[in-house]
This record gives structure tokens, sequence and C-alpha cells, in this order.
């Protein structure tokens, strides 16, 4: 090949690899996502590129064939609770513009029809995914992370995807579980609220303050976060000193280390859940149950710490609703052992 | 000099007497001074204190152990920095200059990484700050023909460098919900989980530290004559160096293990000793161990009892830090040798 020959070809196969899938489709329709933005997308969408975690497991509830990959590898012991086509999904990375972990051109190999964020909506959000967009020439799509906003991206990932009638119904289903824990709660005065401490990392002295994501889905169970008093925020670390004075009734951790040790500690000993052993574990296996990733996954973790909180309240089939979750979210019901490992930790382990 | 010197320790003795009390009787949980003077008088007396039990726990279980982890660690850090000044001839050396603190730090976001009980991780940082000194001290003893010191300096730097490349490659991999957290607030630094068992493992590695400088305090002196006037001397130069390196890599890995990277005080704390006492190693170790022990102390006090959170040990020693190394730096007359 000489060499115009070849620099023409070179610049023919630049612009149709620059010109952006949802341009050589004809038929077209605007969408406006959760910033305002005005985003152009083919008619038919049947490839999704999932931007983070919490997209990722969005997109695969609702229209699991359309998910190009995930973000980071499944551990060994999460990969069981997806069906093996999921699962085996490659592995693309992140790509919201800053702390990117993805390639650009790895991303583009795929063919995207569209990028699908989920979290944070704010100006910051909104103009990395302007920057995202003009580089790949791929519409990126900015969905509502919110607790109470998760049946609309339901619907939008379902509309998108043309599987509306999935994302309606599992719209309903996710408001129909909130609706249930927020309504039997409701009812219980703030003075007889489980006080409830919330204890992340190895040590478990790392903790979520009030209004934090992190303790989004103990507030919506009814728990009343005993480090609300030290304020607003996001994650910090607190002193054993300031634990054993709050003494909450119930410990919920999600690191294993710290749930490991607890009990045999002389000095977490003396606070009233050591005591009583309503320390609870809150299960990750495929996703986190009530922190992480803040997406639908959190979903289980509410009628699960509905019981871990208030025994007496939630007195139906735990085992039942998980089982159903599973087979609805992630498409594969859980074996019974699988349910065993789940829920184990779910009941008080009275020391002794 | 001497009457100055006197003067120093025994204000210092008071003022650690002083930040101990303290550090017993003020916290998040409320106790009353009273109940700290009958539990500390039961302990001497051997009598029952007549306290309940869940205020013992506080003050010998949780404050107990901290008060001791903050001065052993103030102690190691300050004596450890004062060792490497001299040994360097430098004031801007720290103890972390040979990568003792990055190693260590890579230690623990491995061990945080990779899910293991505290105890591991906290071995594995130990380990990790020896690995890292052993390396450099490998690499400047591989380099012939320059000045053995700026060399170490030099490779010290190095390892450092890779070293921080391989924590920002670590917190880039890390899970960004659960480890990214962990690993941030363990590189800032706290003594909020300071246990009983983590003494029982850096105190005697911080002992077996500290005694050699004290042994060896008069060749260490000699040594900021400079090489050849200490060889004059019938110092072995090689053999004290390696000796105060070996000594201060110890301390500094068994303070960093079991409290996250905590900076300023191996810089700021032998600055104010020299300020108040001269450059005399002699005078020099003791008044730095008892002013860093009591800063440490102070400060972790601050750190607990400031908010109802804690405040990161690293963040508030800057910031105490900072001010203290200006005042001091305009003030001073004195040269530093």
């Amino acid at each position: 090949m000489d060499r115009r020959r070849w620099l023409a070809s070179a610049g023919l196969l630049a612009a149709a690899a620059s010109m952006p899938r949802a341009a050589r489709t004809q038929v077209r329709r605007d969408i406006v996502d959760a910033a305002g933005r005005k985003v152009a997308l083919p008619a038919r969408v049947e490839r999704i590129y999932a931007a983070g975690p919490p997209a990722s497991i969005l997109v695969y509830a609702v229209a699991p064939d359309a998910l190009l990959g995930w973000t980071t590898p499944f551990r060994a012991a999460e990969r069981p609770f997806i069906p093996a086509k999921y699962a085996d999904l490659p592995v693309l990375g992140r790509l919201t513009g800053r702390g990117n972990t993805a390639n650009v051109e790895v991303v583009l190999a795929a063919k995207p029809d569209v990028i699908v964020d989920y979290g944070a909506v704010n100006d910051t959000y909104a103009s990395l995914a302007d920057r995202v967009s003009q580089q790949t020439g791929i519409p990126y799509l900015l969905l509502d992370g919110t607790f109470d906003r998760m049946p609309d991206a339901m619907r939008l990932v379902g509309e998108l995807a043309g599987e509306s009638a999935r994302g309606e119904a599992l719209a309903r289903y996710a408001r129909e579980t909130v609706d249930g824990v927020s309504r039997r709660v409701a009812a219980i005065p703030p003075a007889k609220r489980t006080r409830v401490y919330y204890g992340r990392g190895p040590r478990g002295l790392d903790t979520g303050l009030a209004g934090s994501i992190n303790m989004e889905v103990i507030d919506r169970a009814g728990g009343l976060n005993v480090a609300a008093e030290a304020g607003r925020g996001g994650l910090v670390q607190v002193s054993l000193e300031q634990v054993l004075r709050w003494n909450p009734a119930v410990i919920v951790t999600t690191d294993p280390t710290f749930f490991a040790a607890v009990r045999g500690d002389r000095l977490w000993g003396s606070i009233a859940a050591v005591r009583s052993g309503r320390v609870h574990l809150a299960p990750a296996e495929p996703f986190g149950w009530i922190d992480f990733p803040p997406s639908l996954n959190r979903l289980v973790g509410l009628p699960w710490l509905g019981h871990v909180l208030y025994p007496a309240l939630f007195t139906d089939d735990l085992r039942a609703f998980v089982a159903d979750f599973y087979l609805r979210c992630y498409h594969r019901a859980p074996t019974p052992a699988q349910l065993d490992t789940l829920l184990a930790t779910a009941a008080p382990r009275p020391s002794g | 000099m001497r009457r100055r010197t006197a003067l120093v320790i025994v204000a210092t003795v008071a003022l650690l007497a002083v930040a101990v009390l303290a550090g017993m009787s003020v916290g998040r949980f409320p106790v009353a001074p009273g109940d700290v003077a009958a539990l500390l008088l039961a302990r001497v007396t051997g009598a029952p204190s007549g306290v309940a039990p869940a205020i013992e726990t506080i003050v010998f279980g949780v404050r107990g152990p901290r008060i001791v982890a903050a001065l052993a660690i103030g102690a190691a850090l300050a004596a450890a920095g004062a060792a490497y000044q001299n040994l360097f001839r430098n004031p801007l050396v720290s103890p972390d200059i040979l990568g003792v603190s990055g190693g260590a730090a890579l230690g623990a976001v491995l061990g945080i990484m990779l899910a293991l009980p505290v105890v591991a991780i906290q071995g594995l940082a130990f380990c990790g700050g020896l690995v890292a000194v052993g390396l450099v001290y490998a690499v400047a003893s591989a380099v012939r023909g320059h000045d053995p010191l700026l060399v170490l300096v030099l490779a010290g730097i190095l390892v450092g460098a890779l070293l921080g490349a391989c924590i920002a490659l670590s917190k880039y991999l890390a899970d960004p919900y659960n480890q990214l957290p962990a690993i941030t607030f363990w590189l800032l630094g706290s003594l909020a989980a300071a246990a009983p068992a983590d003494l029982a493992a850096a105190l005697p590695a911080v002992l077996v530290g500290l005694v050699p400088l004290w042994l060896l305090r008069w060749r260490i002196n000699l040594l900021s004559l400079g090489d050849e006037e200490a060889r004059a001397l019938g110092v072995s130069t090689v053999r004290v160096r390696v000796a105060v390196i070996a000594s201060a890599t110890l301390m500094t890995a068994a303070a960093v293990s079991i409290a996250g990277i905590v900076g300023w005080i191996g810089l700021v704390i032998p600055h104010l000793a020299r300020t108040l006492v001269g450059p005399d190693f002699t005078r020099l170790l003791p008044t730095s161990v008892a002013l860093g022990a009591a800063f440490l102390l102070l400060v972790d006090t601050l750190a607990r009892t400031l908010a109802r959170i804690e405040i990161p040990l690293g963040v508030l020693t800057a910031f105490i830090g900072t001010p203290l190394f200006l005042w001091q730096l305009v003030r001073s007359r004195r040269g530093w040798q």
C-alpha cells in the first residue's frame, strides 16, 4: 500500500471511528437526564456501558442483556450468585471522567450505544459527563442515585433498553419494598427507636454521620444512628470511648474482620449490643446489602435491617423475600445453602 | 548549662505528669476526677476502689493503653529524629528519611486490601518498614565512591518515591466504598483503637531501639563532628551508623504500625529540645524523649476530646507542629551544632 492510499484509508477509518453510533442510526430521540442535559439517543439501545458499580447493578437488574461489562471483577465468593453468562462479561473499568480505571479505547471497542452513570448529580458530574461524551462521541446519561428516585431510574433504563415492562415491574417492586418498611417503622415513637451504631473498617471505629449516604438504609429501616449527634457529614473516625458512651443496642457492620474480633473483645464487651449478641454483619454477596455500592442492591438490606432492629415488628419470612429479590434483580434464585450463608448473621448470637 | 538541663528535666517531668493525669481524667465518657483519683489510689494500695467497673474499664481499659501508646510513640519518634539529625548532621532530617514510614504504610495498605485481621495489618506494617530501610541500606552500600551519608539519603528518597507509587497504585485498585476510606483513615494516623495487645508488641521494640541509642550517646555525639574527625577520635563510624539506623528504624516501624503515619514529632521535637539544652546528644536524647512523649500525649488527648469524632493525629500534629516550628525558627539564635 503506497503512502497516499494508506493515509487516505487511515483518515477514513478515523472518521468512521469518531462518528457516534447514534449518528449512524437514522431514528433518534431526545431524553432529558437527571442533570437537565438533553441527550440524543438512537431509537434502539442494545448495548449499554455502565460507568460505575452503581450503574452496572442498575442496568444488570433491569436489562441484563444490554450490559456490556462490569466495572470491577467479581470475587470468588460473589460469582455463584450471578448466572455464568452475565458473570463472565468482560471487566471494562470505571469511566466517569475522573478517577477512571477504564481505557477509553477499550470502552469504544465495546461499541456502546449509550453510557449510563447512576449516582450523585451535580455540576461537576454533569460537566464530566459532557467531556466524556465529547471525547467519545457516545451519549452519556446521568441518573439520580438517591433512594427516592430509584424507581424512576429503573423505569428510564427499562424504557431505554426496550424493557419497559421489566423496568416498570421493578420500579413498583422497589417502591412497595421501601414503602412497606417505612409504613411499619413509622408507627414507632422516636423514644422507642433502636439505637444503632454502624461500624466500618477493620477496627469498627469508622462510622457515618447524620445524612451520610452510608447511613441511608439504616435511617430508612427506622434505626436511630447514635453518631447523628456528632453532626452531619460523611464517614468519620470515632474513639472507642465515644462508642462506649453511646452504648448502642445494635451494632451493624460491613467488615468481616471487625465482626470476627468484636465478640471476643473485652472492651467492646461492655456495650449493650455486644452483651446481648446483637452485632450483625451485613452480607456482601454479590453486592453489599446496606451501604455500598449505593444502588438497588441496598433494597434487600431494608427488610433485613427491619428484622435486625425490630424483630417483633418484622415477623414475615425474610428468607422468602431474599430469595425473591435475588431472582428478580440478579436473575438467579439462591440455593438453600447460599440463603443459609446470607442470613447467618441476621439472628442475635448471645455469647456463652 | 548543667543547671539549665536539670531545670528543663524537672519541668518536662512535671509536664508529663500533668499530661498523664489530664489524659486519664478527660474524654468523651464522663468520669468524675474523684473516681480517677480513687482508681489510682486503689491501684497503689491494692484496696477496692468502690468505683463502678464500667468506669474502671474506661480509665484503665480504654484511656490507659492509649496514654501509654501515645507516650511510647511520641518518645520513639522524637528519639529517632534526634539520632538521625545528629547522624546526618542535618536539621531537616526526620525519622522517615530512609523510607520507614512509606514501607510501613505500604504494608498496612496491603493488609487492609487483603482484609486481614488487625494484628496481621500491624505486623505487615512493621515488616514493611524494616524491609524498606533494609532495601535503602543495601542500595546505598552497593554505591561506592561517594559521600556515604549523601548516598543513603538519596537512596531513601528514591525508595520512598517508589513506595509512594506503590501506595498510590494500591489506592487506585482498592474498593472505593470500603477499602479506600479504611486506607485513608489509616494513613492519617490515629490512636483511637490502641489496645493492650498492641502495646505488648510495640513497647519491647521501642525499648530495644532506645537502649542502644542511650549506650552509644557519646559516640553519636562525636559523629556530628564529621566522619573523619570521629574516626580520628577512635569511633568506628560505620558501626555506629548501622546501630543508629537499626535502632531508629525499629522504633519508628513499631510506632507507625500502631498509630499510622504521625509526622512532625520526629522533626520538631528534637529542635525544641536543642533550643532548651543545646546540641549535646547526652542531654538532647533524654530531653527529646520526654518532650516527644508529652507532646504526643497532649495532642492525642486533644484529638479525642475536641469533638465527638476523632481528629486524625497526623493532621493535628501538623497543625500544632508547624506554628511551633516557625516560632522556634524565628526565635532561636542558637546554632544547631
